[in-house]
């Protein structure tokens, strides 16, 4: 599997390539701010006509995810939906094509800001989430410890010596994992911003999507300065 | 003969003026449809172009809007109001002028739509916004002529393409309507003339009488230019002598980043304090405006500038004009030649600093070409299918309009002469609809079609139209103000992606200070005054021109003469070290150098073929290494020469350049590159796909947008045919990929290429190891040094 192990709060995870999570102990998956219906949701407003095809896009990149690591408990962490008219508006392909995915396995949408009450699709519904010590949520919470969540969507761009980097990625410290967006149609918040700054230690690492998933220190290029 | 009304012809007899033939020209053909007039700077071309409104109008004019003056600056149009209100006030007549552009208060550009003036002065953005309302039809009724200043400039820029539909929709107002437009000296005034025209009626030409030929030359410096390098700081003491030696002296410059080192350098051997200003793109208005307002009042000796004073505000006092770096096109120089002495029949004095020795050799390819009056410039293409998607949605706004009227008045416009229907229907489908394959938006487009007529289906949407209206796409600046209690003065712009790449602490040059970065809050950045630091350069935007085909072909041709008595002697003596330890390029054959340098191999394309099109042979070469194993790690490009770098030699050049395989590239692997990102990001921005404003939104969390690559990606992935793609790419391959160019090319050179290998740089190479814009290739040679760069920083850190 393409993707970054590392221990936290003693589980065992994986950082995928794709923005998604993986624990191979429990079997269980987590992704988070697919905002599926975004584009639907702009024209409505009577904004762009975007390209229509990011729900399906991103249902493929998830449809991957679950093919290869067959996940007993998927956890969706807020902003499934862009909003929860989208998720109502969702077309047949789209609705059918999450009911498949679902089947068979436990399926655990997280309310977001965007998505705060049930949705008619089936499965649990919960603000949070806990699970052998570890607890999942949308918005991260600054005294909470062993916290996994999504809502800020991190990037980061580090220039190194010899190297830049640049992309979208988890934040890693000792407390909490935060989760890029899996959304096709989903931007960043850069990683140096005061919010994600403020929230993560000092010894954070950044894990950057890419071909491959690469750890780096999240304020990585003031650490490499010289003096 | 029309003649002017008694009270002005006898103020104009009061000053001892006499009107040129060509003013008495355009007076005399008033009456005609569409007329062109092209002279020199300083021939009273804007004057020429308004005395028949001010014939027509007379003492006692009659309400309503007679005459719109279009220019492509601001303040241009605020400084003509200006210059036009001395004759029409001195002679008392009862005409009112007005400019209208995006800095007019909302009161007074509300008044002018109820109350329009005898004369609107306005820009082409304006413009398009005033025929966005419901009201267009009654505020331009009247309208009998529009005059279009600096229309060279216009014609240049899908600006100008915005301006010749809004004229359409002007001629279907105001039937009747003439066309004047004003122009400096050209190549081919034909084809100006089309632009302007309502096709297919005919338009004049009139040539004024082109003036005496320059004073122009390559100034005699102390020290020989460098080998290598931009900037002329070489030259700064003789360019002090000349500032001193002269009353007003402009000191142009190709790039914004050039400007600020060579201001910086200037002031510092400034020791007798000479009143010296900086004016370009990035600095703030308010900064610009200073600069501005000195020069006009004549308090500054010298102002170091970049494009930005191409254009405008009339200057009598500017006596030598000073080009820092190769010209890169003569029209152009031509044109900033004639900043100075903007005086009927003065000859105008003009210096050349090439800031190294392969520009002296383009500057004596430049200075020959004046002298032979030789003008360059690439034809452009038809009107673009963004602007005209633009179009549709203002003219939804102002009206439901049927699209059979509609497609016939845009064919009207000059530059839109040949357009299909079928390009048209695309258009309107992608306006109302977004144009998808997959048909989504029933429910929620932005034009329905009731009873033939095209109306927006929500009415509010008119709002963002209008704030997205406009063709000139910002590059993503962040705001740079210095840090104090009081929130700061606003210095200018950086790119983005140069604030990124700073950390606290860092120093740059802005404005000609020496700033240190502070913080990034929100969207500003925030600096300190530094002084005395050598500072790191802020990498400003500004377009990059590229060298004409001309020009480059007379450059070929200096390089075969057997000596260079024309030429300095540093020059010519580095043009023989050039052919003596490697060759000089020929205008038939492809020279390929290859040598070791700094650990790294090179290889330098030597293709003639303009910056942008050696861009991209620049992508396509690495791209065929890439796949050969010869693990490239990046490269540049100049206006006549590529050069990679890389881990392997390269043995062989022919399959790198093989027709098919570039023509391969570019179909499949290319358009993935950011270079069509860049295109696509544009013409997304224009055709309204992307809206840049939106009412009501505030930029909070940066997290709520989402980048156009994005949408690019997507759009080839389940729309390959998608309008929005095929634009792309019709632009990328005329503008910034310019393929036409890398054919011409191989059209040239054959199968005649010439793989010469060095043991080290040649001096003919060496300019482009200085080269700024290096791009580098996200290959496995970078992926390796990638992870080993943040397996050591997770080490330095101590983090595992």
């Amino acid at each position: 599997m393409n993707g970054h192990s590392f221990t936290f709060h003693g589980a065992e995870l994986v950082a995928l390539a794709s923005g998604g999570l993986f624990w191979p102990a429990e079997r269980l998956y987590c992704v988070a701010d697919l905002h599926l219906g975004k584009s639907e949701r702009i024209a409505r407003g009577g904004g762009s006509l975007l390209p229509p095809y990011e729900t399906r896009d991103t249902l493929a990149r998830l449809d991957a995810d679950l093919a290869g690591c067959a996940p007993k408990t998927v956890l969706c962490l807020g902003d499934s939906f862009d909003d929860l008219a989208a998720a109502e508006g969702l077309d047949d392909n789209a609705a059918l094509w999450l009911t498949r995915m679902m089947a068979g396995r436990r399926w655990i949408w997280i309310a977001g800001n965007h998505d705060p009450a049930p949705v008619s699709l089936g499965g649990g519904h919960h603000g949070e989430y806990r699970h052998r010590g570890l607890s999942f949520r949308h918005i991260a919470t600054p005294e909470e410890s062993g916290e996994i969540s999504g809502h800020y969507h991190p990037k980061i761009r580090l220039h190194m010596r010899g190297a830049s980097l640049s992309g979208a990625c988890f934040l890693l410290d000792a407390a909490r994992l935060i989760l890029p967006s899996f959304g096709t149609f989903t931007g960043g918040l850069r990683a140096s911003s005061p919010e994600l700054d403020g929230l993560m230690g000092p010894d954070a690492l950044a894990l950057v999507l890419g071909r491959r998933v690469l750890a780096v220190p999240m304020r990585g290029a003031g650490l490499a300065k010289p003096g | 003969m029309t003649t002017l009304p008694p009270p002005l012809a006898r103020w104009i007899a009061e000053r001892g003026w006499q009107l040129h033939p060509h003013q008495s020209a355009l007076l005399a053909r008033k009456d005609e449809a569409a007329l062109l007039l092209i002279a020199p700077t300083g021939g009273g071309k804007t004057l020429a172009g308004f005395l028949p409104t001010l014939a027509e109008l007379g003492t006692v004019p009659g309400p309503g809007l007679h005459t719109l003056y279009i220019s492509p600056l601001k303040a241009l149009a605020a400084d003509i109001a200006r210059n036009l209100r001395a004759p029409v006030e001195g002679a008392g007549l009862a005409i009112r002028i007005e400019d209208r552009t995006g800095d007019t208060s909302y009161q007074k550009r509300r008044r002018q739509r109820a109350d329009p003036p005898h004369i609107l002065l306005t820009t082409p953005e304006s413009l398009a916004l005033l025929l966005s309302y419901e009201d267009a039809p009654r505020v331009f009724a009247g309208l009998s002529r529009v005059i279009v200043d600096e229309i060279h400039a216009l014609a240049e820029s899908k600006r100008g393409d915005q301006l010749m539909l809004a004229l359409s929709r002007l001629s279907a107002l105001a039937p009747g309507l003439r066309r004047v437009g004003l122009s400096a000296t050209v190549e081919d005034p034909g084809a100006i003339a089309r632009f302007l025209a309502r096709h297919p009626e005919p338009c004049t030409i009139v040539e004024a009488d082109p003036g005496p030929d320059p004073d122009i030359a390559m100034l005699a410096t102390r020290d020989a230019p460098p080998w290598a390098g931009g900037g002329g700081r070489y030259a700064i003491a003789d360019v002090l002598d000349e500032v001193r030696r002269h009353r007003t002296t402009l000191i142009f410059h190709n790039t914004r980043a050039q400007a600020e080192i060579f201001f910086h350098h200037l002031w510092l051997a400034n020791d007798e304090a000479l009143p010296i200003g900086i004016h370009h793109g990035s600095l703030a208005r308010e900064a610009r405006e200073k600069v501005e307002e000195a020069m006009v009042r004549g308090d500054l000796r010298a102002v170091v500038c970049t494009g930005s004073l191409d254009l405008g505000i009339d200057w009598g006092d500017v006596d030598l004009v000073i080009q820092v770096g190769a010209p890169k096109n003569v029209k152009r120089l031509v044109q900033r030649i004639g900043r100075a002495n903007h005086r009927y029949n003065a000859p105008s004095k003009a210096r050349l600093v090439p800031a190294n020795r392969f520009e002296v050799v383009e500057c004596q390819a430049a200075l020959e070409a004046v002298r032979d009056r030789d003008l360059d410039g690439e034809p452009r293409g038809p009107g673009p299918l963004d602007v005209l998607c633009q179009h549709l949605l203002i003219c939804a706004c102002s009206a439901p309009f049927c699209a059979d009227t509609l497609f016939d008045e845009v064919k009207s416009a000059g530059p839109y002469r040949d357009l299909t229907r079928a390009d048209f229907d695309a258009c309107l489908e992608f306006a109302a609809t977004g144009g998808y394959a997959l048909r989504a938006y029933d429910r929620w487009r932005r034009l329905v079609c009731r009873d033939g007529r095209w109306h927006l289906r929500d009415p509010r949407s008119a709002q963002t139209i209008r704030m997205n209206i406009g063709t000139i796409i910002d590059t993503e600046t962040l705001k740079v103000r210095l840090k104090n209690r009081r929130g700061g003065t606003p210095l200018g712009e950086v790119e983005e992606s140069f604030a990124a790449t700073l950390t606290p602490g860092d120093t740059f040059l802005i404005g000609g200070e020496v700033v240190r970065y502070e913080s990034l809050n929100e969207l500003t950045v925030e600096v300190s005054r530094e002084a005395g630091r050598e500072p790191r350069v802020a990498v400003f935007s500004g377009t990059k021109f590229a060298t004409s085909t001309r020009l480059t072909a007379r450059i070929l041709a200096l390089f075969q003469q057997s000596d260079w008595p024309t030429l300095p002697d540093h020059t010519s003596a580095w043009l023989a070290l050039q052919r003596r330890v490697s060759r000089l390029p020929v205008a038939d054959r492809l020279l390929v150098e290859c040598f070791p340098h700094d650990g790294r191999e090179h290889a330098c394309v030597y293709g003639f073929a303009g910056r942008n099109a050696q861009q991209t042979l620049g992508l396509l070469i690495t791209k065929a290494m890439e796949d050969a194993g010869l693990s490239p790690l990046g490269f540049v490009a100049s206006d006549y020469a590529t050069l990679i770098w890389g881990l392997e030699p390269l043995a062989d050049a022919a399959p790198l350049l093989d027709r098919a395989a570039l023509r391969a590239g570019l179909d499949g692997w290319l358009s993935g590159n950011a270079v069509m990102k860049r295109a696509f990001r544009d013409t997304a921005q224009i055709a309204g796909l992307i809206e840049r404003q939106h009412p009501g939104r505030r930029r909070t969390g940066r997290q709520a947008t989402f980048s156009s690559d994005i949408l690019y990606d997507t759009l080839r992935k389940y729309d390959p045919d998608h309008l929005m793609l095929r634009i792309t790419r019709d632009q990328a391959l005329r503008g910034l990929v310019d393929f036409g160019r890398i054919e011409a090319m191989l059209d040239r050179i054959g199968r005649r290429i010439d793989l010469v290998r060095l043991d080290r740089v040649t001096p003919l190479a060496a300019p482009l190891i200085l080269e700024v814009g290096k791009v580098p290739i996200l290959g496995t040679g970078r992926e390796r040094l990638a992870e080993r760069a943040a397996a050591e920083l997770i080490a330095a850190a101590g983090l595992k």
